[in-house]
């Protein structure tokens, strides 16, 4: 499976971001999309995630010999925010999404526990602190099974510890064939990684 | 989907605001009417299905603003659109509005015979106009959640999405109430307004989801 994007554009609010971009993510490897506040990279995910549109190119996903524009589908998207209901404990928040995207391999527990929350799983979200929560939200990348992970700045707010134990799991998801697009200003601690720069020439 | 329901249902069960809010809300529109129109009985009698009615508009629209609003606020509605290729937008909307209907509206079909006794309304009077709400109030939330869609990225859409949608619910009031007078006034039918009624919110369990879905969609930035 690779992710191919030719002569993509984006734009917000008119002004265009970026334009002519192209590049091909295979299965197994890691594109880093990095560059200045502003210069698109959270953009440049939303539009792959298909939650904006883009304004100009094309992005597919080439499945042998098989084309298909249906890239949400196969994405799990690790914004800014949680998508966690302050409100509902953190396995009825997992369990949630699990049902909604479509059962995976892994338990809620056992992603949980993956992440280090097992122990605090019937807490309400609300009550996490910001490293627990973030935490929290990529145990939901772990609960269904989407070969496309994009993810903008995952790392905020995790620390040493958490940072490593979320480059393992990065890893392991590379290693089983999938694909990971990330924002990012930090290093991820991920051993081969694609870099697209984006804002360069301004 | 099934999931989906369950954790709107728990939602609005947990914040526990969203059940009282709405009927002790209805319950101060209607425990002031008496006072503002007087001791007259037999007024209180003839017009008390109408204001049961009026009173049930404005509780049901009350929470409607936060439908998608808080999904937008913490990220889930990405998710929500995002997932369109898999569950439908439209029958994501479906859900979430039968969902907000069960938590913040039934409790108000169940409150008002009780406030109906306020209005010194007869049995069959309240028995009707009970009917009707329970058959006529889904189509509010119905069309409340187009305006709840457009009004989505709007900080504080609130207000304005009570004045969106309220001219846009008149046609279920004014058939609401005259089936529930047909109950009780002699030439004045009630199935057939009940069965417009019953139409009217049918139509909108179909277009309203469509039109909330587009107006999402199109909202995500």
């Amino acid at each position: 499976m690779r992710l191919v994007a030719e002569k993509l554009a984006g734009e917000r609010g008119g002004e265009t971001l970026f334009s002519d971009l192209d590049f091909t993510v295979a299965a197994g490897e890691a594109l880093l999309v990095t560059g200045p506040n502003g210069a698109g990279k959270s953009t440049l995910l939303r539009i792959i995630a298909g939650l904006l549109a883009r304004s100009a190119g094309s992005l597919r996903v080439v499945e042998g010999s098989e084309n298909s524009d249906e890239v949400a589908q196969l994405a799990h998207y690790l914004g800014h925010l949680n998508a966690m209901k302050p409100v509902l404990s953190i396995e009825e928040n997992l369990e949630f999404w699990r049902a909604f995207n479509g059962a995976g391999k892994r338990s809620v527990i056992a992603a949980l526990d993956k992440v280090g929350l097992g122990d605090i799983a019937h807490l309400p979200f609300g009550y996490l602190s910001t490293g627990q929560k973030r935490r929290a939200s990529i145990a939901r990348l772990l609960v269904s099974d989407r070969p496309l992970w994009l993810l903008d700045e995952p790392t905020a707010g995790l620390d040493k510890a958490s940072e490593l134990q979320f480059a393992g799991l990065m890893q392991e998801h590379l290693g089983n064939g999938g694909i990971v697009i990330a924002a990012t200003h930090l290093p991820l601690g991920l051993e081969v990684a694609g870099e697209l720069r984006l804002g360069a020439s301004a | 989907m099934g999931a989906l329901f369950v954790r709107e249902v728990r939602l609005g069960l947990r914040s526990g605001a969203g059940i009282l809010i709405g009927v002790l809300f209805f319950l101060a529109v209607i425990a002031v009417v008496p006072f503002g129109v007087g001791p007259d009985l037999k007024l209180l009698a003839r017009i008390g299905a109408a204001m049961l009615w009026i009173g049930a508009l404005l509780a049901t629209l009350l929470g409607l603003d936060r439908l998608f609003q808080a999904d937008r606020d913490d990220g889930s509605l990405d998710l929500l659109i995002m997932a369109s290729e898999r569950h439908l937008l439209t029958l994501t909307v479906l859900v979430k509005c039968l969902a907000h209907w069960t938590v913040s509206v039934l409790p108000l079909v169940v409150a008002s015979p009780l406030l109906g006794l306020f209005m010194n309304m007869e049995p069959a009077a309240i028995g009707a106009t009970t009917a009707t709400l329970l058959v006529g109030t889904p189509a509010i939330t119905l069309i409340g959640a187009v305006g709840a869609a457009v009004a989505v990225s709007l900080p504080r859409g609130g207000l304005l999405v009570s004045v969106i949608v309220l001219p846009l619910t008149v046609p279920v009031l004014i058939f609401g109430v005259s089936a529930s007078y047909g109950a009780v006034e002699d030439p004045a039918p009630f199935l057939a307004p009940f069965l417009i009624l019953a139409a009217i919110t049918l139509f909108f369990a179909v277009l309203g989801p469509l039109a909330a879905a587009a107006a999402l969609k199109s909202s995500a930035d």
